[in-house]
């Protein structure tokens, strides 16, 4: 009984991961760029809907909208400021400049007076409800995390295989000359999908809020996401969410059943297991230089 | 001492449902100039894929010196004595043309890790020596000019040069020569149609290569064999390959091409 | 305008190109083995940070910037050799022996470390090497038998067959000498066979292949010597603090290093030691300006971290070659003057192409 507890959880956490993997797989599939920018973007996600709730007073389901619309601007800045300009660089050069918007938004949000170093509580409506099914408690607050990160990545799915934009989204990503010359709008497209990512992240950081509280730290989940990149695959958007509940699951289990300590490692021994077996992951694409 | 240097038996290899290569066989003798033709698709750059060891066939096996090339892996390729360019350059970008060739003499290294870190006179005598040999490559590519440069900044026609110039630092036995003069104008292709004979009979270094101009075929080839859809057509001399009615079908054109390709060659 | 004629291989192969490079590197030799009375205590600590720093980004430096493959966990191989120095110094050990031990076992780490970069290329490797980070940073926290845990524990002075160097300026000597020697053991491998088949790796592992380079064999090698120069700096690191705890050995030092040898210069030996000065003077220079900046900004908690991120920042998008390459170009202008053309060193601005087909 206690094991599902636990595993529910764990589930929860998981879809977090999930949802910050995601917006790296995004970014990654449209431009091959890594950003090690979502944690922290999640954080200002987080930041920007406890700002429209607790001091524009506007309604929770109004500020949902509004820190994603804030969030996706933003995200689109930073492609269009720093990322457009270091395009063609190295991609190591590129994770050192994501790198550093993360520190960049971490010390920012840090020297805000009197909020910045604070933890702050984010008010949601649902905060206090608890659903009893056959004996396991299940919060509110992780079950709407759930629901949310399937409806998104159910969407996200489907935007990708389905519509011209993420056809075009992964053809910029291999060859972008190429992409050019078929007429497909690459910094457009870039832009487009830096925003969505960013719109992503604001929505793992309100769903994470009532869970973590809103503080400037907050970011440093965001390396967990990496681990459930790597196990789903990193060009694939389901596998992301797979991959970031299977490590949320691992981890809680870890925490439950091994002695302390393994719980924070656990995410990282997965990686390593799943990089000796399955390289690209559960559902990760196999390129091979053709010379 | 065997006459035959490279010998392939019976190659398939098959890439998921592709059959690329389809019970290839045939033997290059020491000293010749052997070339594959075909058309794209044929099979051709996958049998040097095959020899480099970057594939495994599915069946059958290529001997070299006699002894069997298909179980070794493939940095022991170029110690045995093979060394081939790419279709695609693949130089070392960061580096310059002299340091490219340098790394060039790697399988000559003897010295030891803890030698190289002690810098010992050895390993000083050995950077010597390797130095003096890559500068007769380049003396002999006429390379001198771009010696210092970036391979990055380099155009295409001496890319390729390096390329060469690369593969002919290791002092190899056979070179394998992946369309050697694709991308080069006119005069390109003739210096190295000279060098080709030069590698052939100065260096006395066998050349397997794949190739679509067929001037330059006909002029430097001893032998040709013509491949298609991964099966052999023809073997033979250049003349009677460009005769082979089967080749003419497959790759060079109806019975009138041929005719005006003769006059060519 | 300096114009070199050569007329010999050796000019090649030598490490001093020149009698111009003789000078001014004898000059900071003599200048750094003068310091301890020449300047005050405080900055000879300083510097003693930019050598065990400057060793340590040399090693990821060989790793990242020569061999292209990219740790980011590096901060682990720093905490296993402050450690075993550690923990060697507490039983009597000698510093010589104790520092081989510490690059011997960080070596032996690294060879560990490296395995997924024989099967994984480019973000997976980071993450492997993330991973392990983290892995190594909570054993060190649970081995507490050995390390004393999250408690930390105190490190003793350098042993070196009984001289005294508690003192700012013995150990100062020591790390001069550590340092020196392990520059001079880099410079070597680059010039010979083992440095060029790095960076045959770093540019095109396929051709590496076909000229006869043993993939696994170099990357082993080079994931060994970078963790082991790495072990040498944690070393220092530990005798120079007197006091280790895990927690010195986090991501975010991991970061610290890669902000080393990018702001340094990737591929370059000068870019370890200049990575190091600036990783050592920010701070100190962030102190410096606070005084002058509006106290809402002066006093805030977050500043160095918006500062490495701006400046990181500016870096990329500014000055890829690092602070090596902007005194390139500055030398370069200077020995050109005034015929230096605008576009001289401009990077060629190329088409993103799939880094997965490399």
């Amino acid at each position: 009984m206690q094991e599902l507890q636990v595993i529910f959880s764990g589930i929860a956490q998981g879809c977090i991961y999930g949802l910050i993997a995601l917006g790296f797989v995004l970014i990654y599939k449209a431009t091959e760029t890594v950003s090690f920018a979502q944690g922290e973007l999640m954080m200002l996600g987080a930041f920007c809907g406890l700002a429209c709730v607790s001091w524009l007073g506007l309604p929770y389901w109004l500020s949902i909208p509004a820190a994603m619309m804030a969030m996706a601007v933003l995200g689109w800045l930073t492609e269009r400021v720093v990322i457009r300009p270091v395009l063609g660089q190295p991609a190591f050069s590129i994770v050192m400049l994501t790198i550093g918007i993360g520190y960049v938004a971490r010390g920012l949000i840090t020297m805000i007076p009197d909020i910045g170093t604070e933890t702050l509580a984010f008010p949601v409506p649902y905060k206090d409800t608890v659903f009893n099914v056959g004996g396991v408690v299940l919060g509110a607050t992780q079950v709407v995390v759930v629901l949310a990160t399937a409806a998104l990545s159910a969407l996200l799915y489907l935007v990708f295989r389905y519509s011209r934009a993420g056809i075009a989204m992964q053809a910029a990503s291999q060859n972008q000359l190429a992409a050019y010359y078929m007429g497909i709008p690459v910094k457009r497209l870039n832009g487009m999908v830096w925003a969505l990512a960013a719109a992503v992240a604001a929505v793992a950081g309100l769903l994470l809020a009532p869970i973590t509280f809103v503080h400037a730290n907050m970011g440093f989940i965001g390396l967990k996401a990496f681990p459930a990149a790597v196990v789903g695959g990193f060009g694939s958007l389901p596998g992301a969410i797979v991959g970031g509940v299977i490590i949320g699951v691992v981890e809680a289990l870890a925490g439950f059943w091994l002695p302390e300590g393994f719980k924070d490692v656990a995410a990282y021994i997965v990686v390593l297991l799943m990089l000796v077996l399955k390289p690209n992951g559960l559902f990760g694409e196999k390129l091979r230089k053709k010379v | 001492m065997s006459d035959i240097l490279l010998s392939a038996h019976n190659l398939s290899v098959r890439f998921g449902g592709v059959l690329a290569v389809n019970k290839v066989s045939f033997e290059v003798q020491r000293g010749e100039v052997f070339t594959l033709i075909g058309p794209n698709g044929a099979g051709k750059t996958t049998v040097f894929n095959l020899i480099s060891r970057i594939y495994t066939p599915t069946t059958g096996h290529i001997d070299f010196k006699g002894k069997a090339l298909t179980q070794m892996p493939p940095h022991a390729v170029a110690g045995l004595g093979i060394a081939r360019t790419f279709q695609n350059i693949e130089l070392f970008e960061h580096a310059s043309v002299l340091q490219n060739l340098l790394i060039g003499r790697h399988v000559h290294n003897r010295t030891g890790f803890w030698s190289q870190l002690l810098f010992t006179r050895s390993v000083h005598e050995a950077e010597l020596a390797t130095r003096r040999k890559v500068e007769e490559v380049i003396d002999f590519l006429e390379l001198q000019h771009y010696r210092d440069t970036l391979v990055a900044g380099l155009p295409y026609g001496v890319r390729k040069v390096v390329e060469l110039a690369r593969a002919l630092s290791t002092e190899p036995d056979l070179l394998l020569l992946d369309e050697p003069s694709s991308g080069l104008n006119m005069e390109e292709t003739s210096d190295m149609a000279f060098w080709i004979q030069d590698i052939q009979h100065d260096l006395g270094i066998t050349v397997l290569m794949v190739e679509h101009d067929m001037s330059l075929v006909s002029k430097v080839s001893d032998r040709v064999l013509a491949m298609n859809q991964g099966e052999v057509l023809a073997l033979g001399t250049p003349a009677q390959v460009q005769a082979d009615a089967a080749v003419i079908e497959a790759y060079l054109g109806g019975a009138d091409d041929a005719a005006s390709l003769r006059r060519v060659a | 305008m300096r114009f070199i004629f050569k007329t010999d291989y050796d000019q090649d192969i030598r490490v001093f190109k020149h009698g111009g490079h003789v000078f001014w590197y004898g000059l900071l030799l003599a200048f750094l083995v003068a310091a301890p009375w020449l300047i005050e205590e405080y900055w000879l600590a300083q510097m003693t940070f930019v050598m065990i720093y400057g060793v340590v980004g040399l090693g990821l430096m060989v790793l990242a910037g020569f061999t292209g493959l990219f740790s980011m966990g590096h901060a682990a191989f720093l905490g296993v050799g402050a450690y075993t120095e550690a923990v060697l110094a507490a039983k009597g050990w000698p510093f010589p022996v104790s520092l081989a031990v510490a690059a011997g076992l960080s070596a032996a780490v690294g060879a560990v470390v490296g395995l997924p970069a024989l099967r994984v290329k480019g973000i997976y490797l980071g993450i492997a090497t993330l991973s392990f980070g983290f892995i190594v940073e909570e054993g060190l926290a649970r081995w507490e038998s050995v390390t004393g845990g999250n408690a930390g524990m105190h490190v003793k002075a350098v042993n070196l067959f009984g001289l005294d160097t508690s003192s700012n300026e013995g150990f100062y000597g020591v790390c001069l000498v550590v340092t020196v020697l392990s520059t001079l053991a880099v410079i070597n491998l680059l010039r010979s066979s083992t440095g060029r088949a790095f960076v045959a790796i770093r540019d095109s592992e396929i051709s590496a292949q076909s000229m006869g380079i043993h993939l696994a064999r170099y990357k082993t090698l080079s994931f060994m010597i970078s963790a082991a120069l790495a072990g040498v700096g944690g070393a220092l690191y530990a005798h120079k603090l007197q006091f280790i705890s895990p927690d010195q050995f986090n991501i975010l030092q991991s970061v610290d290093l890669l902000l080393l040898v990018v702001i340094g210069g990737l591929g370059s030996v000068h870019g370890a030691f200049l990575g190091a000065i600036f990783l050592i003077t920010m701070p100190q220079l962030i102190s410096l300006g606070k005084d002058y900046l509006p106290a809402f900004i002066g006093q805030a908690p977050g500043l160095q971290g918006l500062v490495y991120g701006l400046v990181l920042i500016a870096f990329v998008m500014f000055e890829p070659m690092g602070l090596y390459g902007r005194w390139l170009k500055i030398r370069t202008w200077i020995q050109l003057f005034p015929f230096y053309r605008k576009g001289m060193f401009k990077r060629q601005k190329s088409f993103q192409k799939s880094d997965r087909l490399k």
